[in-house]
């Protein structure tokens, strides 16, 4: 199977534009737009606004019914304790290290010892 | 000898470091449990090099997504990237031959630490540049570290994934902590809930991010014509 043809490497060099792409458009495109009220308006709030957005969805499987995932261990439990656990523990010590850490720890050790309801 | 100015950059990504060999090892276990190759996940962190970007494309693979899909969610994922180019636009003028790989390597990460610069180092092109290899240099290790660790087995990392979850809760509260308004999250709960409860699971990110984009035009339009109420 040639490289452009195999669906592993097509995904690849899709995604790699793809990457590229994003982080190139404002020096390609916006560079005279730079100081527009707009473009200031949306590059101040849709971070914050992705970023929950990415939270709600890497938790998603909390709902039922979910045949397609990001999140492979599924258990619902586990994940909103874990993601709790995450969250005081970075308002408490704000190491972003310490936090992923000692979450994924956390969630690692309850589904492999199936704690479910 | 490692020169002063690598030992400098080197000082200034060790937290990155730190955060990106066991999530980039966490990636190539994750990669090498769905069956991709080490090298097919070596050329992931080189050539894609997105945290977030990455554990997607697995998981789209998985699901057997289509090459559309796959492109309008990486673009829909990765669109805050092109936010931090716009307040980079002056900061990467008459960088030359590095400006392609400044641009290529502008991670979440990489921007935060380009970004609070004091002093000289703001206008340093070669700082940035090292800065950046570097980032990159410790996401890969972290990655061919991962597929060794899950190729060998050496231990079970079922749930291991959770770290991606646990990194965008640990960025949602920084961003909250930077911003202090409440707006843009409210819009993420509505536009988020919204489409989990709604949409179909393959369109639930695209239609979130997409509304709150549509509400913040809407939001942009209402407080031009009310400029006292916003003012910072």
């Amino acid at each position: 199977m040639s490289m452009l043809t195999d669906p592993l490497w097509l995904l690849i060099i899709t995604c790699a534009l793809a990457t590229f792409a994003t982080r190139a458009l404002p020096f390609v495109a916006f560079s005279e737009q730079a100081e527009h009220p707009l473009v200031l308006h949306l590059g101040r709030y849709l971070p914050p606004a992705v970023m929950m957005i990415l939270v709600i969805y890497a938790l998603r499987d909390f709902r039922p019914l979910v045949d397609w995932q990001l999140n492979m261990g599924e258990t619902g439990l586990p994940m909103f304790l874990a993601a709790g656990f995450v969250a005081i523990l970075h308002l408490w010590r704000r190491n972003a290290l310490l936090s992923i850490m000692s979450g994924t720890g956390a969630y690692m050790t309850m589904v492999q010892l199936s704690w479910t309801v | 000898m490692i020169s002063q100015a690598w030992r400098e950059a080197g000082l200034q990504t060790l937290p990155v470091m730190f955060g990106y060999l066991p999530l980039g090892a966490a990636f190539g276990i994750l990669a090498v449990e769905m069956e991709i190759p080490w090298y097919a996940a070596m050329a992931m962190s080189l050539l894609i090099y997105a945290g977030a970007g990455q554990f997607l494309a697995i998981a789209l693979l998985a699901s057997g997504a289509g090459m559309i899909e796959v492109t309008v969610a990486t673009l829909m994922l990765n669109s805050r990237h092109v936010f931090y180019g716009l307040s980079l636009l002056k900061r990467f003028q008459g960088a030359s031959w590095r400006k392609p790989y400044l641009i290529f390597a502008l991670t979440d990460e990489t921007y935060s630490l380009l970004t609070s610069q004091s002093g000289s180092n703001v206008t340093n092109h070669a700082l940035a540049f090292r800065i950046s290899l570097l980032n990159q240099l410790w996401w890969v290790l972290g990655t061919l570290l991962g597929a060794a660790i899950g190729s060998a087995k050496l231990f079970d990392s079922q749930g291991i994934e959770f770290a991606l979850t646990a990194l965008f809760i640990v960025l949602t509260l920084e961003q909250a902590r930077r911003l202090r308004q409440a707006l843009p999250f409210i819009i993420a709960l509505g536009t988020g809930f919204g489409a989990l409860l709604w949409l179909p699971e393959q369109h639930l990110l695209l239609g979130a991010i997409g509304s709150a984009s549509l509400l913040l035009l809407v939001h942009y339009h209402l407080a031009s014509r009310r400029p006292h109420e916003h003012a910072n």
